[in-house]
């Protein structure tokens, strides 16, 4: 297996491979996302008790979802290149910290916003709502620690340090609506894997919710794809097949970033 | 459909400002983050430009010096 990636830890390998990967998680993604928020706002029913406000969920959950999944991967690229030593693997860290922040910022913002007409409040400081608060300052920690230094990849190794040790903070954030009383409700979904438990919400609007789900990790993965290319061409930018790909690049870079 | 119309669409049943803002901020920060990676992409294009040329410059001052 070692044989078989250790060819990524070249920028030209990695920049090829992604090039590849882009468009399989752009356009399924794109096209998910269509249907989903579709599907979702105008399809599935309202809510018995919440009516329409609760349409929210067809981001909000998403979001949740992946602002978290997106930081046990970028965890473990920190985890590849402090052990190998890999510069590819820290500059995945630093793809991926913006877009992860991103999806934290949108979880929390849309959770204000279903806050307030449900619970009366745009913001409690309950243990989920803390804690994911603490996951978007541990994003913008990584990414502030990877430019506070001169060398960068003194950089790289701090930014990737504090990607891993806050890892902590994920089985936190799942499990803070089964250790504390919080207002924020238990989970629906994902205590399926996490408790072997059937989903808490009504098939005609856990559909449009999955599908949402896929759509959202395609369009995640997809920016840190393109994030990723570009650092990669950044820091090679003298390099032959960098400079050949920029070069080239116009009349093909429209659709493929 | 679970609506009767656009009006009612809009509407969401009187939660409309909590719904759209929340779709709406959600897509703007995903198409804000796709079009920054598109406009660094170009700004990397210039550079390298620039550095070519300033390389041929050199070549041609060495070839002519």
């Amino acid at each position: 297996m070692w044989r078989w990636l250790h060819p990524y830890a070249k920028s030209e390998a990695t920049f090829a491979l992604n090039q590849k990967l882009l468009p399989w998680f752009l356009i399924p993604g794109l096209l998910l996302t269509l249907v989903g928020v579709i599907w979702g706002l105008a399809y599935a029913p309202p809510d018995y008790q919440q009516g329409e406000s609760y349409r929210i969920i067809f981001v909000h959950v998403p979001a949740a979802i992946w602002s978290m999944g997106f930081y046990v991967s970028m965890a473990i690229a920190g985890l590849i290149a402090l052990v190998w030593q890999i510069r590819t693997a820290e500059q995945a860290v630093l793809a991926i910290a913006p877009v992860g922040a991103v999806l934290t910022f949108i979880s929390l913002f849309t959770g204000a916003v279903w806050g307030q007409p449900m619970w009366g409040t745009w913001w409690v400081w309950d243990a989920r709502l803390t804690s994911q608060l603490i996951l978007l300052f541990l994003y913008l920690g990584v990414m502030a620690l990877y430019v506070a230094f001169e060398d960068e990849r003194a950089g790289g190794k701090a930014a990737s340090i504090l990607a891993l040790v806050g890892v902590i903070n994920i089985p936190i954030i799942h499990y803070s609506v089964y250790w504390w009383n919080t207002l924020h409700q238990q989970s629906t979904i994902t205590k399926v894997i996490t408790r072997f438990e059937s989903p808490s919400i009504a098939p005609e609007m856990l559909w449009p919710l999955v599908v949402n789900i896929f759509a959202f990790m395609g369009l995640a993965a997809a920016l840190i794809i393109m994030r990723l290319n570009n650092e990669l061409l950044r820091r090679e930018i003298h390099r032959p097949w960098a400079q050949k790909i920029l070069n080239t690049g116009d009349k093909e870079n429209s659709d493929a970033v | 459909m679970q609506f009767d119309s656009w009006s009612a669409f809009i509407a969401m049943g009187g939660y409309g400002v909590y719904v759209w803002s929340a779709f709406f901020v959600t897509f703007l920060c995903f198409g804000l983050l796709a079009l920054e990676a598109v406009w660094r992409r170009t700004k990397l294009r210039d550079e390298a430009r620039k550095q070519q040329a300033r390389q041929q410059r050199i070549e041609k001052a060495k070839r002519e010096s």
